[in-house]
C-alpha cells in the first residue's frame, strides 16, 4: 500500500509487484522503483509490515499487509 | 474508541471525559491549522492517514503516556480537510498535580509527530499544492497539481 505523496509518484495507492520467495523489503523497494514514477522513490522509504516498523534485513511475510510511509507529518 | 475523526475536534469534551475528582489538574494541547508555512500563504490544508496503524500507534502513545507519567490520558487527530484555525489535534492530560499533566502533554505530542502515520498536504493562495515534509530544509514537496 502508497501513501500521500507515494501513492501520487506511483498513481495508485495499491500496487503489485512479483518477489521471489524470502524477499527482504530492499528487494521490494527495488522492484517498486522500476515501476513508472517508482523512480523517483528515496533509496530507504519507512516500511511497515501488518503496522509494524520492518527491520533492515527482515523477510516480508507472505501475505502481509506491506505499505511504504512517506515522512510522517501529523500533529 | 476510534482516535480519528473526520469532523471538527472537541477539546472541551475530552476534558470533560477524562477529569476526575482525585486529579488536581488536567493539562491540554491543541494544535491548530495556521494561514502560513515556509514564507507562503496556506489557503487549505488536507490529512490522510494510515488508519489502521494511526489508530493502532495513537493508542499506544495513549497507554505508553498514562503508563509513564501516572496521567489519564486522551488524544484526537483530524483527517480530510481542515479549516484554518480549526484543530487539527487535541491532547489531554489529567494528574493529581500539574507537572505530571504538563510533561505528559508535552510527550504525547512529540509522539504523535514522529509515531502517528499521517500526513499533509497544503494549498496555497497562488493555487500551488505541497506534501509536507519536515525532514527536508523548506519542510514542503512540491505535489503535482490537482485535476
Amino acid at each position: 500500500m502508497l501513501f500521500a505523496r507515494y501513492a501520487e509518484l506511483l498513481g495508485s495507492e495499491r500496487v503489485e509487484v512479483d518477489l521471489p520467495e524470502r524477499a527482504t523489503a530492499d528487494d521490494l523497494i527495488n522492484a517498486l522503483r522500476q515501476l513508472p514514477g517508482g523512480a523517483l522513490l528515496p533509496p530507504q522509504p519507512f516500511v511497515a509490515m501488518n503496522h509494524a516498523q520492518v527491520r533492515a534485513g527482515q523477510r516480508l511475510a507472505p501475505g502481509a499487509e506491506i505499505a511504504l510511509l512517506p515522512p510522517l507529518a501529523g500533529g | 474508541m476510534p482516535r480519528l475523526s473526520h469532523s471538527p475536534l472537541d477539546l472541551e469534551a475530552l476534558v470533560e471525559a477524562i477529569a476526575q475528582p482525585s486529579q488536581g489538574a488536567v493539562a491540554t494541547f491543541a494544535g491548530l491549522v495556521r494561514d502560513h508555512h515556509a514564507g507562503r500563504a496556506v489557503t487549505r490544508l488536507a490529512y490522510s492517514a494510515y488508519e489502521p496503524m494511526a489508530e493502532a500507534a495513537c493508542e499506544a502513545i495513549i497507554a505508553e503516556a498514562q503508563q509513564r507519567f501516572g496521567v489519564r490520558a486522551d488524544l484526537r487527530h483530524r483527517l480530510g480537510d481542515v479549516p484554518i484555525g480549526e484543530a487539527a489535534v487535541v491532547i489531554v492530560a489529567a494528574a493529581a498535580h500539574r507537572a505530571e499533566a504538563f510533561d505528559a502533554v508535552r510527550w504525547m505530542i512529540d509522539e504523535v509527530k514522529s509515531r502517528v502515520p499521517i500526513w499533509k498536504r497544503e494549498r496555497y493562495a497562488d493555487g500551488t499544492e505541497a506534501w509536507v515534509d519536515p525532514t527536508v530544509p523548506d519542510g514542503i514537496v512540491a505535489a503535482r497539481q490537482s485535476p
